[in-house]
């Protein structure tokens, strides 16, 4: 008969034992069930909230986007577009936020920059003189949601603020009528949750998805 | 609305909607923890695990199981993150070195959560599922438990037995932390929260670009990673991310799901104790310091000092649009007083006196309401040693609910209030003393030295956020930060249970109109003061170094 097992082995493999029956319940068999049930009665935001133009997929409506110019390829290169060219703003849409990681959803998170720090200073200063030159505003009047960098990298709105600045930039770039596009940002403008949870704000992927089906 | 007026009703509806769960929510933990019933499934686990269900442990045998079940849930979970490269579900992860497998298996099993990885490019769907959420439940459990047996201590007279810590461990997880985990999350994702097993799934944007949208199953997770006051996102964002926190609804749910546990148990408390007035006092100190801490970090927040806030004109670098300024704030206050540290923005960009709050919060040990069961019984270690300072003041033994608090009590308390600070302080000394851990610094000056600070009070205090700025992926770093978690989470739990056997032991005393009555108001103020008196200030030169340097310059 073999001997039986010392008692503190005997309580390390009640333990596993018992982290085995765990793991089959909470780690596969409920994540299984949410999922079942969500991809059966929630499966469009289960999936991402996943939007679509023109029967074309064009993103999630909550990650923001980049919305810039295509890179140029220098005069003479045969390489095509020089991958370091710093990426510039395209006025014919409505521009996100800043983001540490440049709307890459492979990757989220912040700037992480202190209160104090130059880095963040210098970057605030640059960016208002960048939006006020790009949307012929006054320096002093840029919302702090367009000179400051998100917490996830990926929001996807804007202040009504920031969006109004905006109309009149993107009116002209498309030649639109800017009291459309006011209507548009009023629209695709999302209040707070039960009226008083969270922020005020513009969803920036559907207002220029709006904005792009109007030419 | 004005912003102000929503951000009042945003606090005033999290406090009705906490309170209204504090009865039976607490009466529900007390019932499961003391009911001699087993459920069918319940029998059947022990059955599969070999155990006697009515069979009570002394608290060596109960902290021999709870040393083991953790013991090999770390090296369980470090083999599911070193072979994940060979399982399924894993999107083609690189294989995690091998100091960051331990740093993460032991964050996880402690319930700090801190992640020294990033979710999108570090871990696949199984082991996110399988490994890292199993121990959000699990270990959460495991607070809960140890804080059962030191209830039991109070309640059980002559005895060497303070239950059985399998039971507590299955009926939490089964009882308690499943069905609502169920019913939350599947709210979650109907406000869009993604559940799904995809991997990236490529769109080209309305400006042409390519995109990766990420998916996994998000919302399973996010729910008990709140609930069980664990905090260890799927994203790197944490809950600053669109797919774990959506709108401002589901981030006001995810601060409540991450108080209610920690509120509710001063009910469950008072309950098995027998005076739910036990328990008021308790909870009142507890949401004394939640209103207090939330009220200071949102007026810190909206006063944007610092310059490069002061330069843009709100404290919003960091911040989500669709929460602002007050939902991040309550969320910051929230997450530091208990053990939760995920975050819905990034502490590192405060105010100076903002993130040297939440710095401060988890200083205090994490009580208010603390962590699942280890909020609890920071708590009431408090609660021992502000009578034994009572008792010492009138100049007789002092007692409380009934036991005898003799040397042998007051030294498993002392030690207890010794261990988290002297892990943060050496911890972070060493850290500072060291030239190329100084290197992991990102901001400069006192806020690199918050950096540093924050991290191992983080991590000794299982709470899990960060000034994110700093470098953690390192050799050193990694070891140094597991080592805290493991002695930050393992020796208080050792102190605790050998309390409960302590005061288990006991034939109670009667009460006597000299007793200090531990549920009037003057208590509640004298616990309060014994918190920041105590605790505080333990820490009051190390935070004059880094948020208090910073604040003034």
């Amino acid at each position: 008969m073999p001997k039986p097992l010392p008692t503190s082995v005997r309580t390390h493999v009640t333990a596993l034992r018992m982290l085995l029956v765990m793991t089959v319940i909470l780690g596969l068999a409920y994540p299984l069930l949410v999922t079942g049930i969500s991809q059966v009665a929630f499966s469009d935001k289960a999936n991402g909230s996943i939007v679509s133009s023109q029967g074309k997929e064009i993103g999630s409506s909550l990650l923001g986007q980049n919305y810039n110019l295509p890179k140029t390829a220098p005069s003479g290169s045969t390489t095509g577009a020089d991958p370091d060219e710093a990426p510039a703003p395209d006025p014919k849409w409505f521009q996100p936020r800043p983001s540490a990681y440049a709307y890459d959803p492979k990757s989220s998170g912040a700037s992480n920059l202190g209160p104090n720090s130059e880095d963040l200073l210098k970057a605030v200063e640059e960016r208002r003189a960048a939006v006020a030159a790009f949307d012929g505003v006054d320096p002093a009047g840029v919302p702090v949601d367009a000179l400051t960098a998100s917490g996830s990298g990926l929001d996807p709105h804007i202040s009504v603020a920031y969006a109004k600045e905006q109309v009149a930039r993107v009116a002209k770039a498309r030649n639109l009528p800017a009291d459309k596009l006011n209507a548009l940002v009023t629209k695709y403008t999302e209040g707070r949750s039960l009226g008083f949870l969270g922020a005020e704000s513009v969803n920036v992927v559907l207002l220029n998805r709006a904005v792009s089906e109007q030419n | 609305m004005s912003s102000t007026l929503a951000g009042w009703l945003q606090a005033l509806a999290l406090v009705g909607a906490l309170a209204l769960c504090y009865r039976p929510l607490g009466d529900h933990i007390a019932g499961l923890l003391t009911t001699a019933k087993h459920l069918k499934a319940e029998r059947g686990i022990y059955r599969l695990v070999g155990v006697d269900g009515d069979a009570d442990q002394r608290w060596p045998v109960y902290l021999r199981s709870v040393l083991a079940f953790s013991a090999v849930s770390i090296l369980f979970l470090y083999g599911l993150i070193r072979l994940q490269t060979f399982l399924l579900l894993n999107l083609g992860v690189p294989q995690m070195p091998g100091h960051q497998a331990w740093n993460t298996a032991i964050s996880f099993v402690t319930n700090t959560n801190w992640q020294s990885y990033s979710g999108e490019s570090a871990m696949g769907h199984l082991v996110q599922m399988a490994g890292l959420a199993v121990q959000n439940f699990v270990s959460a459990a495991v607070g809960i438990a140890v804080v059962a047996a030191l209830i039991r201590g109070f309640t059980r007279n002559r005895t060497d037995r303070v239950g059985n810590f399998w039971v507590d461990l299955t009926r939490i997880c089964l009882r308690l932390l499943l069905p609502l985990a169920i019913v939350f999350a599947l709210v979650l994702v109907a406000n869009g929260v993604v559940q799904n097993f995809h991997g990236f799934h490529e769109v080209a944007t309305l400006a042409g670009d390519p995109q990766s949208i990420p998916g996994g199953p998000v919302a399973s997770q996010e729910v008990i990673k709140e609930l069980g006051t664990n905090g260890g996102g799927f994203y790197n964002a944490n809950s600053a991310h669109p797919f774990e926190n959506p709108t401002g609804f589901t981030n006001v749910l995810e601060i409540f799901l991450l108080l209610v546990i920690p509120f509710a148990l001063p009910r469950a408390f008072g309950r098995m104790v027998g005076d739910n007035r036990q328990g008021y006092a308790i909870v009142a100190v507890m949401g004394l310091f939640w209103v207090a801490s939330a009220a200071l970090v949102t007026f810190a927040e909206a006063q944007h000092s610092g310059t490069a806030l002061n330069a843009a004109g709100a404290a919003m670098e960091g911040k989500e649009q669709r929460f602002g300024i007050a939902a991040s704030s309550l969320f910051a206050a929230s997450t530091t007083l208990t053990s939760t540290g995920a975050v819905n923005s990034f502490h590192d960009s405060f105010t100076p006196f903002g993130g040297g709050l939440t710095i401060f919060n988890m200083m205090l040990g994490e009580i208010a309401p603390g962590g699942t069961g280890s909020g609890l019984y920071g708590m009431l270690i408090l609660a021992v040693v502000a009578v034994f300072v009572a008792g010492l003041m009138v100049g007789r033994t002092p007692e409380y609910l009934g036991k005898k608090l003799g040397g042998r009590e007051m030294k498993f308390a002392s030690l207890y209030i010794l261990t988290t600070p002297s892990i943060v302080l050496i911890g972070a000394g060493v850290a500072t003393a060291l030239p190329g851990e100084r290197a992991g610094m990102l901001n400069s000056g006192p806020h690199g030295f918050s950096e540093v600070l924050y991290a191992f009070t983080s991590a000794a205090n299982n709470n899990g956020s960060a000034f994110a700025g700093i470098t953690v992926n390192t050799d050193w770093y990694d070891t140094a930060l597991g080592l805290a978690m493991v002695f930050g989470r393992f020796l208080p739990m050792v102190f605790v249970l050998a309390l409960a056997g302590s005061l288990a032991r006991q034939q109670p005393v009667p009460a006597t109109p000299g007793t200090l009555p531990t549920h009037k108001p003057l208590f509640v103020g004298l616990l309060s003061g014994v918190v920041l008196i105590v605790v505080g200030l333990t820490y009051f030169p190390a935070l004059a170094l880094g948020p208090i340097a910073e604040g003034l310059h």
